[in-house]
């Protein structure tokens, strides 16, 4: 069965969703949209890093995109102003890494891929990676649900509570750096973060408590992989873009639902 | 007089602004202290340095073993995208149970809002929302950053009295951060004025018989506020 490209393409986009569901609320409940952007672009630096020190990708894109994840917490966390520090590194990391690409010799880089995700040459090793990383995700915020929650909702509460909400914006941030290496082969490194905020925001007018809207941005995400999957086959378009243009659909869909709802 | 919390000589800066500049603070058992002083005088920031949420770049501060704190912060800047009703909000990061939490609600005068939205109440609400959570804590200090603000003066009055009855019930300390200069609650035992270091400190004026202080607050208050006069004797302290 995994000899078909189609069926381990859409394993791989459900394995991903599993994985940008959860997490994907945190950044839109914590609004680190930016924050993901960074994340994101680092990746092709680390593409550019691994293409020229032989590491395979996965590893060299998740090195990367760790390194910028803890850069831009710590400097959050001393209070930068964030939104420029953030757009200005997003940027930056995004260039930087086409320019080392570029002059990286002797290998046939297909950037387009990077850019953009190429889910139809997913391969069993990248399968595997994809869903060991995304269950590792979502065992890490399933085990710090509750504190994850209290402390997105308030830090200082959670500190009066005798946490340590330093300590769960470490564990987003990791499990930032890992969905944005797993998910560079399905979305690629430009849209990752649209992966991480389109499904959670759709989620938001059909849920009415926390978990019930990770299980919606899990079903979102993994609905519009295989609808963006399909369109990409049928039309042959770029899968990454389409997956993000169908999870725009299934945004303007949900928020329609919501206002029946409410109506 | 056992200290909850002592705070000996804290020096903090934030960016390049010294917030705190030798400050010393004490909160006793059972105590009510107020803090007040004009806005950037750092009385947030004291009242998070003694949470435990800053670390003050000098200085010490010793709560006492296992404290229980009841903290409410000056306001709950909930994003709208996170769905969460009052019962959820109350059981983060873990659970009192139900009755618990019923009691606890009951006693701030919101039985049966478990299950209203949190983004849905008003600030008055909200405020108690947070006292109610403070309750649960079983708290042996309650910490509160200007707990009224955005109440109206009747709102005020009435929330000053509910933290009385509670804190006759439970015996918790009280220490809050008012953002009225001069107006304070009466059952202050304590009203230290704050501007970076400590500019004054004393008990509130009991006057609320006074005919200038029924024409200040009326009669709605029932003497839950007061006056605090302010008597700074070195330079620093100016302030309306």
């Amino acid at each position: 069965m995994l000899d078909d490209f189609l069926v381990r393409a859409a394993l791989a986009g459900i394995g991903v969703s599993l994985a940008t569901g959860p997490l994907g609320v945190f950044v839109v409940w914590r609004r680190m949209a930016y924050f993901g952007d960074a994340t994101g672009h680092a990746a092709i630096l680390g593409v550019a890093l691994a293409l020229a020190s032989g590491l395979p990708i996965g590893l060299g894109s998740l090195l990367v995109a760790g390194a910028m994840a803890l850069t831009v917490a710590a400097l959050t966390g001393r209070g930068w102003a964030a939104d420029t520090v953030l757009g200005v590194l997003a940027h930056s990391a995004l260039a930087a890494g086409l320019v080392a690409i570029s002059f990286v010799h002797g290998v046939r880089v297909d950037l387009q891929s990077f850019l953009f995700g190429d889910i139809l040459a997913v391969s069993r090793m990248d399968l595997l990676f994809i869903w060991g990383g995304a269950l590792l995700v979502v065992a890490l915020i399933a085990w710090r649900w509750n504190r994850l929650l209290l402390s997105s909702v308030n830090a200082d509460l959670a500190t009066a509570a005798g946490e340590r909400p330093a300590r769960e914006t470490l564990i987003l941030t990791v499990a930032l750096a890992v969905v944005v290496a797993l998910s560079l082969k399905i979305v690629g490194a430009l849209l990752i973060s649209a992966l991480l905020i389109i499904p959670a925001a759709a989620a938001r007018p059909l849920a009415r408590s926390p978990e019930t809207m990770v299980v919606w941005a899990t079903l979102m995400g993994a609905g519009a992989v295989l609808t963006g999957l399909w369109s990409s086959l049928t039309w042959d378009v770029p899968a990454g873009p389409a997956i993000v243009s169908a999870s725009a659909a299934l945004f303007l869909l949900a928020i329609m639902v919501g206002r029946l709802r409410r109506a | 007089m056992t200290a909850l919390i002592e705070a000996r000589d804290l020096w903090l800066k934030l960016g390049t602004q010294s917030v705190l500049r030798g400050v010393d603070l004490t909160l006793g058992a059972g105590e009510i202290v107020t803090i007040v002083g004009p806005n950037g005088s750092g009385k947030s920031t004291l009242l998070r340095t003694l949470l435990g949420a800053l670390r003050p770049d000098r200085g010490l501060v010793t709560r006492a073993k296992g404290l229980r704190i009841g903290y409410i912060p000056q306001r709950l800047a909930l994003d709208a995208t996170l769905p969460l009703n009052v019962a959820r909000f109350l059981a983060l990061p873990k659970s009192r149970g139900r009755a618990a939490t019923a009691a606890a609600l009951a006693r701030v005068d919101l039985a049966g809002f478990e299950r209203r939205p949190l983004a849905g109440l008003s600030g008055g609400q909200m405020q108690r929302v947070l006292l109610a959570r403070a309750l649960l804590e079983a708290p042996q200090a309650i910490l509160m950053d200007e707990p009224t603000q955005g109440l109206d003066q009747p709102g005020e009055a009435a929330f000053y009295r509910l933290l009385q009855e509670v804190r006759t019930e439970t015996g918790a300390a009280v220490l809050m951060v008012s953002h009225d200069l001069h107006v304070v609650m009466a059952a202050s035992d304590r009203v230290v004025c704050l501007n970076g270091h400590v500019c004054c400190e004393g008990a509130p004026a009991v006057v609320s018989n006074a005919p200038e202080y029924r024409a200040l607050f009326g009669e709605g208050t029932q003497g839950a506020l007061a006056l605090y006069r302010h008597h700074h004797n070195h330079d620093g302290c100016d302030h309306a």
